[in-house]
């Protein structure tokens, strides 16, 4: 794609050639719209600007229909891929960016630390620098980790609709990876899907040297983390109950219960009003 | 308070009701080309049934954020000018794609609302942005698309106090999202959209 930030979806496109269409609106960027219909008659893209609307939803729609029917073909496996995609890259960029710290400690009086400090970095034009180079593969492996996480969030919801809904679509399709897929999950106890991640903590107490864990992955979700730590066993039991049972709709049935949202919000509110000593 | 030119008070089963002039989209009621619009399905009905002046005369450009299958967004492209519908997820646009197909000027883009340079580069500014994204940080949203909003432009925001925090006290989510949304707009009116959608406030503001 080309970087213009300044042309719209129509530059350089034949107005016959609607895959070429989708393919600038889908991948093309700009800072700030522009009076696009007015320009677009401008380059000759199109006679006039009831022919411009014309061509820009006969666009529109033929892209909006192909990613549909694109989205259509997610499966939990292709899911469980991007998401553990998602998490290596952003291991691999966090490592890379405190390595890219350390070194641009010891020779640069403005060095700063993280992801964020290899971004600036990567901007300086000093090509045959190393550790420029290295912090733009810091970039360019957070740009990558960004453009996973949106996969996993448009994906997730067709995959697991209410699994997606009720524990977010990250933490979905993470318990479908833990789980090893969405039929695996979907006959999993609430117990065990309560524990999904804290496999260590759950051995160490069946071999007698620890608590039981109350809560493995789904920590993350903040009927969880947000409630207070007495009554966070509550809360996980709670959702891990929900979400078993959201993840066998999801796999035997496929439809949409918004009811179970509004349970589990219920029953939160509930544990969270409980006192606390 | 007056109703945008094409959106009418009609007779629908003995009752009035709202009305926009257009294809059927969900098997809603019909009389002759007009089609009941229901507030109880559509935040911005419930603004237009409760009274809030929206500053809408008709004939706008919209961009229209959280589409979703298409109720409300149609009813919009059937009063407005060029309609842009963003929408996330793939499975609520199919039904969207039906109501965009008979509507020429009704534009479904399949984009993140949170990131609006990924559609900046088809949508022009507008005259009014109506948002009703169930996502957290609702007024994030709103201050990142400000930038497609014409300076006398109207923002129509419907909030979900839930989407922003589960369990935080629905007043605080509504006290935090008027104080985001002052840093880039001035707030004309903040309503809840009781009866209609009891778990929804409406926000009407203008770019400072």
């Amino acid at each position: 794609m080309s970087e213009n930030t300044h042309a719209g979806w129509f530059s350089g496109v034949d107005p016959d050639d609607l895959d070429g269409a989708r393919e600038a609106i889908e991948g093309g960027s700009a800072d700030e719209p522009r009076a696009w219909p007015a320009l677009a008659v401008e380059s000759g893209f199109a006679a006039d600007e009831d022919e411009y609307y014309e061509r820009l939803h006969e666009a529109t729609v033929y892209a909006t229909r192909e990613a549909v029917r694109e989205a259509e073909i997610a499966d939990d496996k292709q899911l469980i891929h991007a998401v553990r995609a998602m998490d290596d890259c952003e291991r691999v960029a966090n490592e890379l960016a405190e390595r890219v710290a350390e070194w641009a400690g010891s020779r640069r009086e403005d060095a700063g630390t993280g992801i964020e400090y290899a971004r600036r970095l990567a901007q300086d034009d000093a090509s045959d620098d190393p550790l420029v180079s290295l912090a733009r593969r810091v970039r360019d492996l957070a740009d990558e980790t960004d453009a996973l996480r949106s996969h996993v969030e448009r994906t997730a919801p067709e995959v697991a609709p209410n699994l997606a809904a009720l524990a977010g679509p990250v933490l979905a399709a993470r318990l479908i990876a833990l789980a090893g897929g969405l039929e695996q999950l979907a006959r999993k106890p609430a117990g065990t899907v309560q524990v999904l991640g804290a496999e260590e903590a759950l051995f160490a107490h069946l071999r007698g040297r620890a608590p039981s864990p109350k809560h493995g992955i789904i920590f993350t979700h903040e009927a969880v983390s947000g409630t207070h730590s007495q009554h966070r066993g509550s809360a996980a039991r709670a959702l891990a109950g929900k979400l078993a049972i959201a993840a066998r709709i999801d796999h035997y049935a496929g439809d949409l219960r918004p009811e179970l949202e509004a349970e589990l919000h219920g029953r939160i509110e509930t544990i969270q009003g409980r006192d606390t000593e | 308070m007056s109703l945008p030119e094409g959106v009418e008070r009609r007779s629908f089963g003995g009752n009035e009701w709202l009305a926009t002039e257009g294809e059927p989209v969900y098997g809603e009621p019909t009389d002759g080309s007009w089609r009941r619009w229901d507030p109880r399905r559509s935040k911005l009905g419930a603004m237009f049934e409760l009274g809030i002046d929206t500053g809408l005369d008709g004939d706008e450009t919209v961009l229209y954020l959280g589409a979703a299958a298409g109720t409300t967004v149609s009813h919009v492209a059937d009063f407005a000018g060029p309609t842009y519908a963003v929408e996330f997820a793939a499975r609520p646009a199919r039904e969207l794609l039906d109501a965009a197909a008979p509507r020429g000027n009704l534009f479904p883009l399949l984009k993140d609302a949170r990131k609006p340079e990924t559609y900046a580069h088809v949508v022009e500014p507008v005259d009014a942005i109506v948002q009703d994204v169930a996502t957290r940080g609702q007024a994030k949203v709103a201050l990142a698309n400000r930038r497609f909003l014409e300076d006398d432009g109207r923002l129509l925001l419907a909030v979900k106090p839930r989407s922003e925090d589960v369990v935080q006290d629905p007043s605080e989510v509504r006290a935090e999202v008027v104080e985001t949304l002052e840093a880039c707009y001035e707030i004309l009116e903040t309503r809840s959209l009781e009866p209609f959608h009891g778990d929804h406030f409406g926000i009407v503001a203008t770019p400072r």
